[in-house]
């Protein structure tokens, strides 16, 4: 087994010129942004193999971003669940807390090679948005997040934070106030100010080449966890496992291994209050194939193709789409995917924190839950590697609300 | 059999006018209203009507068209009820070219040979999917013109010389030139620029050229009339019709707002 990581994966597993992941993907945007993503994919394709903004970008992902972060084993967890050995990829540890900052340097630093002075974005947790606002205060541009109405109350502490960054935090109050809505506002904005703007798109989402550039920059989990199990444990992980919502930090972990047909990939989506009622944001276990948001993909809508409000306890996770290289990935089998509920991905988040002392974030919370169902059904010299994906500092009063305490 | 919008275009040619082209969204503020509605927009001289079809993401448009097609979608209109409207409509009106106008998504869900079907037989001329560029709608495409429909296609100021090229060789019916950078209903339009443009356009195309975006009131229909083919007029006409108490009222609305847009139009063409 080569340790060198897997950085080029099989050709079947990269989009056709225009975006295609067999039939998902693609541009389905309006003609007034066609230029922009022009633009944004003669940028990418040309920088991504240059030296120096390779050489820079590593830079950033060690020196700002506190990379690599470590795998850890979970001795406790593991002992709970019964079974499998759980490791995590410490992702929570990165700078702002997530792994949404590893895209958000790399979005920016092509916005700079670009000569675009001023950033947007959207989000729903925050944690895109926080990123976003942390890498414009660095470069010194702009910065507009647009986040729905919903998220703002649930997520308050980091809408200050990206303030205290310099940021603009524009409320959105259209739809159903939450993620969709501000990606929708987003490409509102990019429209009307695309010669002096980059939106930086949190997710594996949108027209092409943002689904291949945010997996691009997020595979650098992949590559460093592939190369740590392989160095620390001389051996792959039996099965990946990462919550999906959009699906970057999923896809960040697992492009790298795709190439590995004996590494099994799980991404777990939230069931909310269960698959059966309806109220959830698994687009890939119960949904179906449509277009949203500048891609074919599955999604969540009515018999009449109106797109569904969706339910999460984690905003990160609410969201009815998901990125289109998932859905190609769930038809040809490679991946598989499960749902969580809110129930169980809350008690996840209370084991961990006790057993390990670690705090996740709610939409991690999923994959910790799932895991530990895995892994109860592997033996205990096999291995399962969570993605996790950010930490839950910003949960804590979404927690203690649901739990009826006040702070 | 030929399509109304290209039998509509070539008689303004001849008489040389510019169509008006107004857009209201399907079910707002009521859908019994709806057809009733597009009667009168014909009664007060337009020539192409463009129906808004409401979707819950319509992220290219800005805040009139969204709120216009969030309560449109509350008040239960579906693609279907879109389609039994222009059949509703078709009972009195066999000429005037109607033109679906929306996303993809509700299309994707109703099946692209079954809509180009239904679509045709309730009277639809021409469809433009704002989120459905001519690259992927290959396969929608095919099944359109087997049922004699349309497909118009967007033209934007960011549009290169080659993709004008391409586009054009696509589209169907007319071109719908976006007059700024931005989303409907801004309020961006400055005349003037549009001149060098529509030239570059049309010297890739021999279809009509419509322009829309930020088109508001008698003078600014008026100055891009005599630059275009036709002129679309949405937010603005969308903003009358929201609050109106009645069907009457909403009919009447219509006739006082597009009467001075319609003899301003005329009276400004080359």
């Amino acid at each position: 087994m080569s340790i060198e990581p897997a950085i080029i994966a099989p050709d079947s597993f990269e989009p056709d010129e225009q975006g295609h992941f067999g039939p998902y993907g693609g541009t389905y945007v309006s003609e007034t942004l066609i230029h922009a993503h022009e633009e944004l994919k003669e940028a990418y394709y040309r920088w991504r193999t240059d030296d120096e903004f390779m050489a820079r970008l590593d830079a950033d992902l060690a020196h700002y971003v506190g990379r690599p972060s470590p795998i850890y084993f979970a001795r406790r967890l593991t002992e709970v669940a019964g079974g499998a050995r759980i490791m995590l990829k410490r992702e929570d540890l990165n700078h702002t807390g997530a792994h949404k900052i590893n895209n958000t340097v790399g979005q920016a630093l092509l916005a700079e090679y670009m000569g675009k002075s001023r950033i947007i974005a959207e989000t729903g947790a925050g944690q895109h948005g926080l990123a976003s606002a942390t890498v414009a205060a660095r470069l010194g541009k702009e910065c507009v997040v647009y986040m729905g109405e919903v998220d703002i109350h649930r997520q308050s502490i980091n809408v200050f934070r990206m303030k205290l960054l310099g940021a603009e935090v524009r409320p959105v109050t259209s739809g159903s106030k939450t993620l969709k809505d501000a990606l929708n506002e987003a490409m509102r904005d990019w429209v009307t100010n695309v010669d002096d703007t980059f939106y930086i798109i949190g997710t594996v989402a949108g027209a092409h080449p943002y689904p291949v550039m945010v997996r691009d920059f997020n595979a650098v989990v992949g590559r460093e966890a592939r190369r740590q199990m392989l160095e620390q444990y001389d051996t792959l992980p039996d099965a990946l496992v990462a919550c999906v919502g959009g699906g970057s930090n999923a896809l960040g972990l697992f492009h790298p291994f795709l190439g590995d047909a004996d590494v099994r990939m799980v991404g777990v989506e939230a069931a909310g209050h269960g698959l059966h009622t309806g109220e959830h944001a698994a687009s890939l276990c119960a949904g179906r194939p449509g277009v949203l948001h500048g891609c074919r993909t599955y999604l969540m809508d009515d018999a009449g193709g109106q797109i569904v409000h969706t339910h999460s306890v984690s905003a990160g996770l609410d969201y009815p789409g998901v990125g289109p290289e998932h859905a190609w990935l769930k038809d040809t089998g490679r991946a598989e995917y499960v749902g969580i509920t809110d129930d169980d991905a809350m008690a996840a988040f209370h084991q961990l924190t006790r057993l390990e002392g670690i705090l996740p974030a709610l939409e991690s919370s999923h994959a910790v839950a799932h895991a530990m169902k895995l892994a109860a059904e592997m033996r205990p010299d096999q291995v399962v590697l969570v993605n996790l994906s950010g930490r839950g500092d910003k949960d804590v009063q979404t927690v203690a609300e649901l739990e009826g305490i006040s702070l | 059999m030929t399509n109304r919008i290209d039998r509509r275009f070539e008689a303004l040619a001849g008489a040389g006018r510019a169509a008006l082209i107004p857009f209201v969204t399907v079910g707002d503020p009521d859908p019994d209203w709806t057809a009733g509605i597009m009667h009168a927009l014909v009664e007060s001289g337009s020539d192409l009507l463009e129906l808004g079809v409401p979707f819950s993401d319509p992220a290219a448009d800005g805040p009139v068209i969204q709120l216009a097609s969030e309560r449109a979608i509350e008040r239960g209109v579906t693609l279907q009820g879109v389609l039994d409207t222009v059949r509703t409509f078709r009972e009195k009106d066999a000429d005037t070219p109607v033109v679906l106008m929306g996303y993809l998504n509700p299309i994707e869900r109703y099946g692209h040979a079954e809509f180009a079907r239904d679509a045709s037989a309730a009277g639809v001329d021409g469809i433009l999917m704002v989120d459905c560029p001519p690259e992927e709608m290959v396969h929608l495409r095919g099944e359109l013109d087997e049922h004699g429909i349309y497909p118009i296609c967007l033209v934007a100021p960011t549009t290169t010389p080659e993709r004008m090229e391409r586009i054009s060789r696509q589209a169907g019916g007319y071109l719908y030139y976006v007059s700024f950078k931005g989303i409907t209903g801004a309020d961006q339009l400055q005349e003037a620029s549009l001149e060098q443009p529509l030239h570059e356009l049309r010297s890739h195309t021999g279809l009509p050229v419509a322009v829309g975006f930020g088109i508001k009131d008698a003078q600014s229909a008026a100055a891009v009339a005599r630059l275009a083919d036709g002129v679309v007029i949405g937010s603005a006409l969308i903003e009358q019709l929201a609050d109106a108490p009645s069907e009457a009222a909403a009919q009447d609305r219509v006739r006082d707002f597009l009467a001075p847009i319609r003899k301003a139009m005329d009276n400004s063409r080359r």
